[in-house]
């Protein structure tokens, strides 16, 4: 009833395919912005940092990350977790080899070392497809794991194997190392995760995501409209992989401060990201989030219940926790494979014509 | 045959587009065309009929690069072409429909027709990265266009429809926009009208005549229905197993009587 678009014509064809059409869309992204900005960072706590908010947002662009590979570009990815590591090796070699510079331009050259590995590791994407293309990425996985524990140039030659944060600051404010504070890290994160949500947008939206989306919908006919289907998956695994370099380096030097490349950067990271994206949809910005949201909440919450409410062992809560994502998977699989940022815009649009159905 | 010719209806028909010298394309033992030459001249419709595994659809595969032949020369605009990946005869101006629908099926009809414009859109990726400004720009300049298809085509009111939940002829209809949008210099239609009504098949025809007539365009399709053929087209290629057995006006072909003999063994409705 009051969601609609009332008077809220398009006159010309930039205003057709802006971002968020209708006005409430508008003033609800609006205030959002505000709220992140303006409010949450003066009332967060460690707690709310460390469990929810600044992992939400490092997921948030390792989804946003595959979701353009293989969302968008159709390319299967079981390999997020070893480009992670990527990111993360190539922070701290940053920060340590380079300790004068901005922790926010060793983040983006994080990125952008892992892109190069990603194209690297895109290559014969132009020959093996689907299947084996997952199987190859896993191969990737365990390759890169295996080369950060082989090689301990990559950890600094440290006893313990494991690579640690130095401590950097962002405008006076320390962003990395034990004594960051939870504010700091949160807006450094946010304003990352708003920065490369922006250019998600609009690489999608464009010539350039258009031409991901061909490739992923029929490779053959792309190439009739002049689409290379090497340089456009190169392109995919480029954007992407810089991506989730960037969530690699912040989960590393932000989030976690010292990481073990197994333990941080294992399979299991890449079956998570991959689950955030099926869950939240496959080619959205928006199920990006909500696929993160989902996966970063859904353990606490249910830890929070059946360990805290409900005393049960936190062992067999984490349990539960595998039995019903496994479950919500198969759910979105099967009824919806364009994920609940699908469901929302159907229910969206049903809502828009409500009650006058036509 | 002189360099140009005037049509019954009074068009002029210039000079060699494409021209096919003596190709032959095998797979393995197979040989899906032999020794086939047929030129395609600036502005004509130019058909190619012939009964099922004739080579009809190889033979635009050739044209396109899907296919390289064994032997033969392809000359373009008069030069010679060398092998070639389809995405970059594309981007010379060789635009395609297909004989199964190839549609982008998870993108809207509009976007669909957008995808048309990929050779014609420039913006680098940091540009398109930024959006506002030169990215944008091309974008709505390109849309415009595309619109253009829209309308000419009467699709507007499915332009925003997933093209996978479209009926067949209006997909085969969105994929003529989506070659269109290219505004190519050759235009290759693989059975444009296969498995549609006749009333489809009559929007369909006015359509291809259309863009004939308003934009010039030279249109190089296969077809089954001898009806529309005759109607529609300047010049005809007949073949039959890989062979070319006739090559003419309408009448010429008709008259053929190789071309009767291979039809009247196979029915072709
Ligand atoms: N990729 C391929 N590999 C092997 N053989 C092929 C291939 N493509 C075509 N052929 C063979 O070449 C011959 C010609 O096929 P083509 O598809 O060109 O016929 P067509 O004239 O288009 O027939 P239709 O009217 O049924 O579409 C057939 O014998 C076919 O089996
Ligand atoms: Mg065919």
């Amino acid at each position: 009833m009051f969601y609609r678009e009332a008077g809220d014509y398009k006159t010309t064809y930039a205003e057709d395919s802006q971002t968020f059409p209708l006005k409430l869309d508008r003033y609800a992204y609006y205030t959002l912005l505000a709220v992140a900005f303006l409010v949450v960072p003066f009332v967060i706590n460690d707690y709310w940092a460390s469990a929810v908010l600044i992992p939400f947002l490092i997921w948030s662009i390792a989804s946003l990350g595959l979701n353009i590979l293989t969302g968008y570009c159709g390319q299967v990815s079981l390999g997020t977790g070893g480009f992670m590591a990527v990111g993360a090796y190539a922070a701290y070699k940053l920060m340590t080899s380079f300790p004068d510079l901005n922790i926010m331009i060793i983040v983006l050259l994080s990125g952008a070392i892992t892109a190069a590995v990603g194209v690297l590791f895109g290559l014969p994407s132009l020959r093996i497809k689907g299947f084996y293309l997952a199987v190859a990425t896993l191969a990737a996985q365990f390759f890169l794991v295996w080369l950060f524990n082989k090689f301990e140039w990559f950890y600094n030659y440290s006893a313990s194997g494991q690579i640690s944060a130095p401590t950097r600051e962002m405008f006076g404010y320390e962003v990395t190392g034990p004594s960051a504070s939870a504010p700091a890290k949160y807006m450094f994160c946010l304003v990352l995760v708003l920065g490369l949500a922006w250019v998600a947008r609009n690489l999608t939206r464009g010539r350039i995501g258009r031409s991901w989306m061909a490739i992923r919908d029929m490779d053959i006919a792309a190439e009739i409209i002049g689409v290379n289907p090497l340089k456009t998956k190169l392109t995919a695994f480029a954007v992407s992989s810089f991506f989730i370099g960037v969530a690699g380096a912040l989960f590393f030097a932000v989030y976690l401060g010292a990481v073990e490349v197994g333990e941080a950067f294992g399979i299991q990271k890449s079956f998570l990201v991959l689950f955030m994206i099926i869950i939240g949809g496959l080619g959205s910005i928006l199920g990006s989030f909500i696929g993160a949201a989902f996966l970063v909440l859904l353990p606490v919450l249910l830890k929070n219940i059946m360990a805290g409410a409900l005393g049960w062992p936190i062992d067999l809560a984490a349990h539960i926790e595998l039995v019903i994502i496994g479950f919500l998977i198969m759910l979105t699989l099967v009824l919806e494979p364009h994920g609940v940022a699908q469901l929302w815009r159907v229910a969206k649009q049903k809502l828009r014509l409500w009650p006058f159905p036509h | 045959m002189s360099d140009s010719y005037v049509t019954p209806d009074g068009r002029t028909i210039g000079g060699k587009v494409l021209e096919m010298r003596n190709i032959t394309l095998r797979f393995g033992g197979v040989v899906a065309i032999k020794d086939i030459s047929f030129d395609i001249r600036e502005g004509e419709i130019r058909a190619i009929i012939g009964p099922n595994g004739a080579g009809k659809s190889s033979m635009l595969n050739v044209i396109n690069g899907f296919y390289h032949p064994q032997e033969g020369e392809i000359w373009f605009h008069g030069e010679k072409r060398k092998p070639m990946k389809p995405y970059q005869i594309a981007k010379q101006g060789i635009a395609r429909t297909f004989q199964n629908i190839a549609l982008f099926k998870g993108m809207s009809t509009l976007d669909n027709i957008m995808t048309g414009r990929f050779n014609q859109m420039k913006t680098n990726m940091a540009l398109q990265m930024l959006w506002k400004g030169p990215a944008e720009r091309e974008e709505v300049a390109n849309r415009e266009i595309v619109e253009r298809v829209i309308d000419f085509l009467e699709i507007q009111a499915i332009r925003k429809t997933p093209v996978g939940a479209l009926p067949y002829g209006l997909q085969k209809r969105v994929e003529l926009g989506r070659a269109l949008a290219a505004q190519p210099k050759l235009l290759l239609l693989d059975e444009p009208m296969a498995g549609m009504n006749v009333e489809e098949k009559e929007d369909m025809s006015r359509f291809i005549l259309d863009v004939n007539d308003e934009f010039g365009t030279t249109i190089a399709l296969i077809e089954h229905d001898m009806g529309v053929v005759m109607d529609i087209s300047d010049r005809v290629v007949v073949m039959d197993y890989g062979k070319k057995i006739g090559d003419g006006t309408p009448d010429e072909v008709r008259n053929n009587q190789a071309v009767i003999d291979a039809y009247l063994g196979v029915d072709h409705g």
